[in-house]
């Protein structure tokens, strides 16, 4: 036991980066530039809708339909066309992304928020308060979730914030049963137990140690989220227990004009698109923030 | 270098019982071998220019450290390395006239467990848990000939007989859950060995192990070998085992060979500097080392310890096992059972035992991580009575370092934020005193601060048991528990840590409760020695009361169960297990037998 044999790689495998914050790593990405560009479109229209249109999003103008009452494909004056009332499609897309960003953003950060602290509670204690938990997810996950959400709209008033509660309501199940499974294994790594040894209390394990390895899940979830939320708030205005017409919302949009798809595909088209691009320009500053976040991963792009 | 042998030649001398060692033609020769990996920053050689050839009944060790390129010299030879990423880039791999690295993967198959087999390391990840064993066996049979049902059966209990297997018909319907490790093992050797492969290669295949099941594992080798003439390939980083098995040897690092040579030339006049060094790096224990026992134990060990460190009496940890329809408690693991003894300031305490005895439980129930029944007392504190305020102060001078230093150590914190913790944890100091603390914990273990800002995954395996070490000392604890703590490591890197933990004892003080299943690096380390057996301490003593004079039929066991790394003392057997050890479960009011330790001289306490 004399001389040392080789030197332990004391020098770093990779070379040492610079480590700037998450904004400018964020940004120089190309892709989670582009998904933060349409974010930025996105609630710019929302926000700016009056100034951007020279409509109102409910007026039912008389050259908005053709002699025979059909409604105005794209053009020059309609530049997304028109719909079944006459009314401009462009201006009520845009009107639409205050509901729909709203229900994508509030409704399911909510369901996230819930999800996510009942997993973590369940899964890090486990015993009588986890077993109670996940029993009671499992029993919101067999309860048909359109039925619950029929069930709450038509006891509470409908309003657009009561729209968000019932989704948020109905979708943490789902996110709490997947965060339920990731924290249970967490709990059993050993760097947990080690945690545990130096004395470190049970809040500094759950948010210093757990949540950081939680997040790329959490990230997932909440991209995916979005257009399922979307969704969901269309299906319930089309049950009418939704956002109450003539408010628009791109989920509602497409519900009203679903039926007259083949004579005036436009009225479908541009309210899906709208609700596509604003998943995927979450999913890929999402799928970014994952990489930046997480240390180990550095290197790999 | 290469040699066409005829076949007619080689069945012919299969059924000779014993080949002749080193014969003239070659089952195996690799030439030239190179392997490259596909990175970030480009390829890598991880395998350069690597040849050696093996002859019928050869047993050639492939020795080296970890990263040296021995795994992947035994893959590219399978025709298994990792795709995309890994491909042979020069070089021949010839058995017997077949050119391996140019053969198609559905001829290589035919290959693969008909004329070249291999076992790996983990026997529980080896075998298919859904699948019993008799289909698993019989599928590899099934696969190369073209016997009747009947017919295969029949091999795969031959199989299973010749790896010694009790009750072989019966363990075909069994599933690999139901059979110990050293069990599983066995069974990977009979699927290897049952189409009776030319050339067999064991990747580390007692590693997993427990060191008695190791040595009938590698008694059981030797023995099939002999019978069928199989040529092995035994890779392994155990100087003892390399001491044990070899004829010839292959000392590897970085991917090339550094000395090869005759297993007596390598182990007596290392010609290389590095074999030199690998070879002093290998725990021994003394009494194979030639020192003679100590003349009489001096009382200096006398039982009562004043003023410990921490004491544990009568110390219980059992498990609740749910059963039945109602998931009642019917069963229960009874993991450490009525376990005592006392640590002493600046004293070494090592608990040796084979897997499942109750050491690491003990450790985790110390350091507050299970719940446990009895009095742990620390510091004069007993820690079942505590507040949990009181407790907390009390884990300040209770510190664990853990087996594997790539999972106790959270991947998403910086190391320097890591070793804080305990601080940040327990409010000492101001941020800037903290900073300047880790700065010379780092300096301390040899590591520099200039790494704090690094993450784990950017440290060597090695690097990282210096920062738990470090995290450990943070709080200048008076009791430090190593769990398996260098087990993971290198034999060199275990050599330095060990010596460092050793400066650190000096320096601060410090007593170290030192678990381990290896015997050689507990007897380099410890003042005294506990063996715990099935949940209980069957002997205590100081380690030259135990290691010259052990009483208890386990400790003679275990301690004859160690390799020895020199090819002079081979033995002829090995110490074999009459049984399986039999379960710590038990029915809910069953109470096992309460051992009684009586004292045999000089505080060396003995099962009766």
């Amino acid at each position: 036991m004399s001389t040392p044999i080789t030197p332990e790689i004391s020098a770093p495998v990779l070379p040492v980066r610079a480590r700037s914050g998450v904004w400018p790593r964020l940004l120089r990405r190309r892709l989670a530039v582009l998904g933060l560009v349409i974010i930025a479109l996105v609630v710019a229209g929302a926000v700016f809708a009056p100034w951007l249109t020279p409509y109102d999003p409910n007026e039912q103008m008389f050259d908005g339909l053709t002699l025979e009452g059909a409604p105005l494909p794209p053009s020059g004056q309609f530049w997304l066309g028109t719909d079944l009332l006459g009314r401009d499609l462009a201006t009520r897309v845009l009107y639409g992304a205050r509901t729909s960003l709203i229900i994508g953003i509030v409704a399911n950060g909510a369901a996230l928020l819930i999800g996510a602290l009942v997993g973590v509670t369940a899964g890090y204690f486990r015993g009588w308060i986890g077993s109670a938990l996940m029993r009671f997810t499992d029993l919101m996950m067999a309860f048909p979730a359109l039925l619950l959400a029929i069930c709450l709209a038509a006891i509470l008033q409908p309003s657009l914030w009561i729209v968000a509660l019932v989704i948020a309501l109905v979708n943490w199940v789902q996110t709490a049963r997947i965060i339920y499974t990731e924290t249970s294994s967490l709990a059993e790594r050993e760097f947990i137990d080690a945690e545990r040894t130096i004395g470190a209390s049970t809040p500094r394990i759950l948010f210093r140690h757990i949540l950081p390895h939680l997040l790329p899940t959490l990230i997932v979830w909440g991209t995916l989220g979005i257009s399922t939320t979307v969704l969901l708030e269309a299906t319930l205005s089309y049950l009418g227990i939704g956002v109450q017409p003539p408010t628009a919302s791109w989920g509602n949009i497409i519900f009203e004009n679903q039926t007259y798809f083949q004579v005036a595909p436009w009225l479908v088209f541009f309210p899906g698109a709208a609700i596509l691009a604003l998943a995927l320009a979450f999913n890929l500053v999402g799928d970014a923030l994952r990489d930046i976040l997480d240390p180990t991963q550095r290197g790999a792009s | 270098m290469s040699v066409a042998p005829e076949t007619g030649a080689m069945e012919a001398s299969a059924t000779n019982r014993r080949p002749a060692v080193g014969t003239a033609t070659p089952v195996l020769d690799v030439a030239h071998l190179s392997v490259t990996v596909r990175g970030d920053d480009g390829e890598r050689e991880v395998v350069s220019d690597l040849s050696f050839s093996l002859s019928r009944g050869e047993t050639l060790c492939i020795a080296g450290e970890s990263g040296s390129g021995k795994s992947m010299t035994s893959l590219a030879v399978m025709g298994l390395l990792p795709q995309p990423a890994a491909r042979i880039s020069a070089g021949s791999v010839r058995l017997g006239d077949i050119e391996l690295t140019r053969l198609s993967e559905s001829r290589m198959c035919r290959i693969r467990g008909d004329r070249v087999a291999m076992i790996f390391q983990e026997p529980m990840t080896s075998l298919n848990p859904v699948l019993s064993i008799g289909r698993q066996l019989t599928e590899a049979i099934e696969v190369h000939t073209a016997l009747s049902r009947g017919q295969v059966r029949q091999r795969a209990i031959e199989a299973l007989q010749a790896v010694r297997i009790p009750e072989a018909e019966r363990r075909l319907t069994q599933y690999p859950h139901e059979l110990s490790g050293g069990m599983r093992q066995r069974v990977m050797i009979a699927m290897a060995l049952a189409l009776k492969p030319d050339v067999l290669i064991a990747d580390e295949p007692t590693t997993a192990l427990d060191v008695t099941v190791q040595g009938e594992v590698l008694e059981l080798l030797r023995d099939l070998q002999r019978d069928t003439g199989t040529a092995l390939i035994l890779i392994t980083h155990d100087m003892g085992v390399v001491a044990e098995m070899a004829d010839r040897v292959i000392v590897m690092r970085n991917g090339a060979m550094v000395e090869q040579g005759d297993v007596a030339d390598i182990f007596s006049r290392p010609k290389t500097d590095y074999t030199r060094e690998l070879l002093a790096a290998v725990p021994r224990m003394r009494r194979e080392a030639g020192v003679a026992a100590p003349a009489l134990f001096e009382a200096e060990a006398g039982g009562a310890i004043s003023n410990p460190v921490a004491s544990v009496s009568d110390l219980k940890v059992r498990f609740d096992l749910h059963g039945g329809f109602f998931g009642r408690v019917d069963r229960r693991v009874h993991a450490v059972e009525n376990v005592s003894f006392q640590i002493a300031r600046n004293e070494t305490l090592s608990l040796v035992g084979e897997s499942g005895c109750g050491k690491s439980t003990t450790a985790k129930a110390i350091a507050g991580l299970v719940p446990y029944a009895g009095d742990i007392v620390v510091e004069g504190r007993n820690l079942s009575g505590l507040s949990r305020t009181d407790r907390n102060a009390v884990r300040r001078d209770v510190q664990m370092i853990f087996q594997d230093p790539y999972a106790s150590l959270d991947p998403r914190m910086r190391v320097g934020d890591l070793v804080e913790e305990p601080l940040v944890v327990h409010a000492i100091g101001d941020r800037t005193e903290r900073r300047e603390r880790v700065a010379d914990l780092f300096e301390r273990v040899g590591l520099s601060a200039g790494q704090m800002d690094r993450y784990p995954h950017e440290f060597s395996g090695g690097q990282r048991q210096r920062i738990c070490i470090a995290r450990a000392l943070a709080l200048n604890p008076k009791l430090i528990i190593a769990d398996e703590s260098v087990s993971a490591l290198d034999v060199s890197v275990q050599a330095r840590v060990l010596r460092l933990l050793k400066d650190l004892q000096r320096e601060f003080g410090i007593a170290y409760l030192f678990i381990s299943h290896d015997m050689a690096v507990v007897e380099n380390i410890s003042d005294r020695v506990a063996v715990m057996y099935l949940g209980q301490i069957v002997e205590i003593g100081t380690r030259d009361q135990v290691f010259f004079d052990p009483r208890h039929p386990y400790t003679k066991r275990l301690i004859d169960a160690v390799p020895v790394p020199d090819p002079a003392h081979r033995r002829a057997q090995f110490a074999r297990l009459d049984r399986e050890i039999p379960s710590a479960v038990r029915r809910v009011g069953e109470e096992p037998n309460r051992v009684t330790l009586s004292d045999v001289g000089g505080g060396h306490l003995v099962a009766a």
